[in-house]
């Protein structure tokens, strides 16, 4: 029963209470949340609205690089010229290379037929250009300017001049995710270039520990060069054939990735860790460092390993949305 | 100026476009990538801990619920992680409001700091649960920059309300 005949006045009229909406909303985010990692029920909304963001994020990113290109912008006629000249060399280093390549790969074709193998999957490649980095500081992923509608799939390869980059894991109309060989979640399947010895290779994301890493690290950042430890040779044993400035090479193992693309150098192998030698790689492709690169992939899928026979323990099987090329 | 309740001086109240202007501003600059240097501070939380202080009344957890939607987008990061360390961080400003605006400009930013670990740490906490490891200390640098910038963001996004009602040619602020 009201006390006074006043009317409440609309300011004391609150609504429901901060906490309940407060509980409210982080609902709303851990459901999120969840349907996002476990189910992947965000990735269209996420799409749209990535793309209605993008030109926010174009600019962000524009200028930023406005910024840490000023240098770039006014450098000499002299260095220019002096990078021509590198160019013109390189080029034709590689023009000879080339004419070499179209007459072994003919030559590969013929002698594969004559053996009776298999014709190797052929491929498809389609050039990008790196937009930005994602600037989330725990991953490290850049965005391409190329999307689906360039025929960009999930969980292609994407290299530069150098070597193997990383891997599309996100593909939004008109752009995509590439997560870094660095970033560490990324796993590649390896093999040492000189003895063909397998492991897998993780990136590290890399750390830093003390007080005196972090102007240590500003530089780094500035100059966006990838340290030793960057990358990791794991589950290779302790007394195995590796030592420092082997050259490590895709295995193509995993049916996601061309063999034979060079993927890191190896810094130094410690081997008293443990049964497992600790391995310290350094990325060969310009990872977080080229702009222009290539996103290569296997135009048909390679077919499936062969089903045990009864009596053995299946295979574990990846649930779908890992599932190597995930095409649908 | 009036950078506490226990000032004189009257202050204009706040445009809205320009609140959402500035918190617009504050989501470009959390999209631009700064690299993986530490202590860059979170823009859009700084700027939405601003305003949930200021105006508790028109900017609270739904504004920082999109806000979060937005920089998770951009990020990169799973749907709702910075949704949910906003909305928390919201709840808080707006709770505080009252009680923060007594103070000087330097205790003020000493009551943002907590907030601002808070919801960093509830996006650590995010990460671990996806399975990721905890991040290193340093990456609680952001928020102490953050906290750092409370002072001359204060100036900065009061800015407009420091103008005087009638207008003067010669002092426009």
């Amino acid at each position: 029963m009201p006390v006074s005949n006043f009317q409440t006045h609309p300011v004391f009229r609150r609504g429901v209470s901060p906490k309940v909406r407060l509980l409210i909303y982080i609902t709303v985010c851990v459901v999120m949340l969840v349907a996002d990692l476990r189910f992947r029920y965000m990735e269209p909304l996420r799409g749209y609205l990535f793309t209605a963001a993008s030109p926010v994020s174009t600019v962000a990113s524009e200028s930023a690089k406005l910024v840490s290109n000023a240098t770039e912008h006014f450098s000499s006629l002299t260095d220019l010229q002096d990078e021509n000249v590198k160019l013109r060399q390189y080029r034709l280093e590689g023009a000879e290379r080339l004419l070499r390549f179209d007459e072994l790969e003919q030559e590969n074709v013929k002698l594969r037929e004559l053996l009776g193998m298999r014709k190797k999957t052929p491929v498809k490649s389609i050039a990008a250009e790196v937009l930005y980095n994602v600037p989330d500081s725990s991953s490290r992923k850049v965005i391409l300017d190329r999307g689906k509608k360039a025929g960009i799939t999930h969980g292609l390869a994407v290299v530069d001049a150098d070597g193997l980059l990383g891997q599309v894991t996100r593909v939004y109309p008109t752009q995509s995710e590439v997560t870094l060989v660095t970033d560490r979640n990324q796993a590649v399947p390896v093999q040492v270039m000189r003895n063909g010895l397998r492991g897998v290779m993780f990136g590290t994301g890399q750390g830093l520990r003390t007080l005196g890493d972090v102007s240590k690290r500003w530089q780094q950042a500035v100059q966006s060069d990838i340290g030793p430890g960057s990358l990791e040779l794991r589950f290779v044993l302790a007394n195995a054939d590796i030592k420092p400035d082997d050259v490590l090479v895709t295995s193509g193992l995993d049916g996601i990735f061309l063999p034979g693309f060079p993927v890191a150098k190896v810094e130094s192998v410690d081997r008293e860790a443990g049964d497992f030698a600790h391995i310290a790689c350094r990325p060969l492709g310009g990872v977080e460092k080229s702009l222009r690169v290539l996103v290569l992939g296997r135009s048909e899928l390679p077919p499936s390993p062969p089903r045990p026979e009864t009596g053995e323990p299946p295979l574990p099987v990846l649930p779908k949305a890992q599932q190597p090329g995930g095409r649908d | 100026m009036q950078l506490s309740n226990r000032s004189n001086r009257l202050l204009r109240p706040p445009k809205p476009w320009f609140v959402y202007l500035s918190l617009f501003i504050g989501l470009v600059l959390s999209y631009v990538p700064f690299g993986h240097r530490p202590g860059i501070p979170d823009w859009a939380a700084l700027v939405l801990v601003f305003w949930c202080i200021r105006e508790p009344q028109y900017i609270g957890m739904g504004i920082g619920f999109f806000l979060g939607i937005l920089v998770d987008i951009g990020h990169g990061t799973p749907m709702g992680q910075h949704a949910l360390a906003y909305v928390v961080l919201a709840f808080i400003a707006n709770g505080l409001a009252r009680r923060i605006m007594w103070f000087p400009s330097l205790l003020q930013a000493l009551h943002v700091l907590p907030m601002l670990l808070v919801a960093q740490a509830l996006m650590a906490g995010v990460r671990v649960f996806v399975g990721e490891e905890f991040p290193e200390w340093n990456y609680f640098l952001s928020s102490i920059v953050g906290a750092a910038l409370w002072l001359p963001l204060t100036y900065l996004l009061l800015l407009p309300q420091f103008q005087p009602v009638d207008r003067d040619e010669n002092r426009p602020i």
